[in-house]
């Protein structure tokens, strides 16, 4: 299994969500996330004076996949999230040992 | 005779202006950051507790008590009102400025009871000490300024009301000051200048953002303040007439063109026109048509507005040239916008209704008028300048007039008061364990 982690912008989010609920993912964790990537943040004015904003928020999506499906997820992902902009954000995946559904006590595949 | 239009309209403004104080915590509040917004409001919201008590005791008589021999009514006012004594029955009639001696313009038609205009007054007090609280955001001892506001009220705002307004030496050489450029306005940031002076930089000054928190509060804190500030300024004229309306219109004027200027100053110089401009441009506009709006014409409220709204919005840089953190601005809006407006008059005034009081330069007067007007701020900015930094240094020095760096950190709403303004997070929002918060919101699921 695989633990994919897409950090997203905040307005793409609905369109993820729904590319992957069609492809047949049952569960997701979202998070709101703040961080920057090459863009490097904004600048903000206030009163005249300049403030560099360096963490542009963000939204991060966490699923868990099995290891065959993982790929195609995270094709699925990175096609809804993107704008071709620069802060588009980054999709990444580890591979997970155990998985366990706290109600039943499943392991394995059967608790995603 | 008590007329009663007149005194319906001035219990109006004084409550048209105390609106103000509250107005001013929203302006201010939302400017800090979010963990300093609760300890900013309360600085404001305490100055109406410390200094309505004060104005009780010994500060109207202080201002206003003109019964003193003539050496002593020219620096300070006597004592003979103490606890509002002898008030109740006394009648405000025409300007105290003229010693008692009564123009036309101060008609028997006018009169209202002199507790009104004592409540009026009080109201000036109040957010002129509020004022100074801008400079000192994020890092100040609650205790500290609760003391620092009753000592300036009592040694720097008291005696400069009386030396404009209650019968003192710039009421009688003839400085105009309608409703406050120079008590007000100059005297607090002047003030402002020295607190921030002797509290100094706060902690990543100029190295990390410290940005408004929340602009749509300093918007709803814009608006409470051009509200009230007709009471401030119309009411100023202490009578419903020809005068007020004439202040009126003009707080209106300089108000949109301040306002507008800045906003076109940040278009050219930031690239943007911002919310926060639009904000601190109207300030700007009502602190410098104050000591104007009832002695000039329409056409010259245009002017002071626009110069006010391009002085201020370039002011309000120096201090990160000059290394003071006068964190929302005090001095930048109010001593400069009060100068403005101040020495202004010495060019447009076109309606002088004292007898001492001269037309502007443009009105064919004399020279001395506007060496008046620049005489003024100087010796009310002076002196509020110098007593502000001796009294911060001696509390600084005694009890501390600065939290602890921790202190600092965490955040004065939190450490001074044992609050915080927001609670947004879901999880661990406020300090409230995780459990109670659960059980709040099921029990609300089961009400529904």
């Amino acid at each position: 299994m695989r633990l994919i982690t897409a950090v997203i912008k905040p307005f793409k989010l609905d369109d993820v969500k729904a590319a992957l609920e069609q492809f047949g993912i049952k569960g997701m964790t979202v998070s709101e996330a703040s961080g920057y990537g090459r863009q490097r943040g904004h600048t903000e004015v206030y009163r005249g004076a300049e403030y560099q904003v360096d963490l542009v928020p963000k939204v991060r999506l966490e699923v868990l996949a099995e290891e065959d499906d993982a790929d195609d997820v995270i094709d699925v992902i990175v096609k809804a999230a993107q704008t071709g902009k620069i802060g588009d954000g980054k999709v990444w995946s580890v591979p997970v040992d155990t998985v366990i559904r706290v109600r039943t006590g499943e392991r394995g595949p059967e608790a995603l | 005779m008590i007329d009663s239009g007149t005194t319906a309209w001035m219990l109006v403004c004084t409550a048209l202006v105390l609106l103000m104080t509250p107005g001013l915590a929203f302006f201010y509040g939302g400017m800090t950051r979010a963990k300093s917004v609760l300890n900013m409001m309360m600085m404001s919201f305490v100055s109406i507790i410390v200094v309505t008590i004060a104005w009780v005791l010994y500060g109207y008589s202080l201002a206003f008590d003109a019964s003193g021999s003539d050496t002593l009514n020219f620096v300070v006012g006597g004592l003979d009102n103490l606890g509002l004594a002898g008030v109740f029955n006394a009648v405000y009639e025409g300007l105290i400025v003229q010693g008692g001696q009564v123009t036309a313009e101060a008609a028997a038609a006018d009169n209202f009871p002199m507790m009104v205009f004592s409540a009026f007054q009080l109201t000036f007090a109040i957010i002129t000490v509020a004022l100074i609280s801008g400079a000192i955001a994020d890092r100040a001892k609650f205790g500290a300024w609760v003391l620092f506001s009753l000592v300036w009220a009592t040694v720097v705002y008291f005696p400069v009301a009386h030396w404009v307004w209650g019968g003192g030496w710039l009421g009688q050489l003839g400085i105009e000051d309608f409703a406050g450029g120079t008590v007000v306005h100059i005297n607090a940031g002047a003030a402002a200048l020295a607190l921030a002076l002797v509290l100094g930089r706060r902690q990543g000054w100029r190295k990390e953002p410290m940005r408004p928190h929340n602009l749509t509060l300093v918007l709803l804190g814009t608006g409470l303040l051009w509200f009230g500030w007709f009471g401030f300024n119309a009411g100023s004229e202490l009578a419903p007439d020809q005068t007020a309306g004439l202040a009126f219109m003009n707080t209106q004027i300089a108000t949109a063109v301040a306002a507008g200027a800045w906003l076109v100053v940040e278009k050219l110089r930031d690239g943007h026109a911002t919310t926060l401009g639009v904000a601190s441009g109207a300030v700007a506009g009502l602190v410098a048509i104050t000591p104007a709006c009832g002695f000039v014409d329409p056409w010259a409220a245009l002017v002071i507005g626009l110069l006010a709204g391009v002085a201020c919005a370039y002011a309000v840089g120096l201090k990160y040239r000059l290394g003071f953190d006068d964190s929302l601005d005090v001095v930048g809006v109010h001593l400069v916008g009060g100068v403005v407006g101040a020495v202004s008059l010495g060019f447009f005034a076109a309606y002088p209704f004292l007898e001492q009081q001269n037309e502007g330069l443009l009105y064919g007067g004399p020279i001395s008028q506007l060496g008046l007007q620049i005489l003024g701020p100087v010796a009310v900015g002076g002196y509020s300048f110098a007593v502000s930094w001796v009294a911060a240094k001696v509390i600084d020095r005694t009890m501390g007039f600065r939290v602890d760096a921790d202190q600092e950190l965490a955040g004065v709403d939190i450490t001074m008061h044992a609050e915080t303004g927001y609670d947004l997070g879901t999880v661990y929002a406020s300090g409230v364990s995780p459990s109670t918060a659960l059980a709040t919101t099921t029990s609300k699921k089961v009400d529904a």
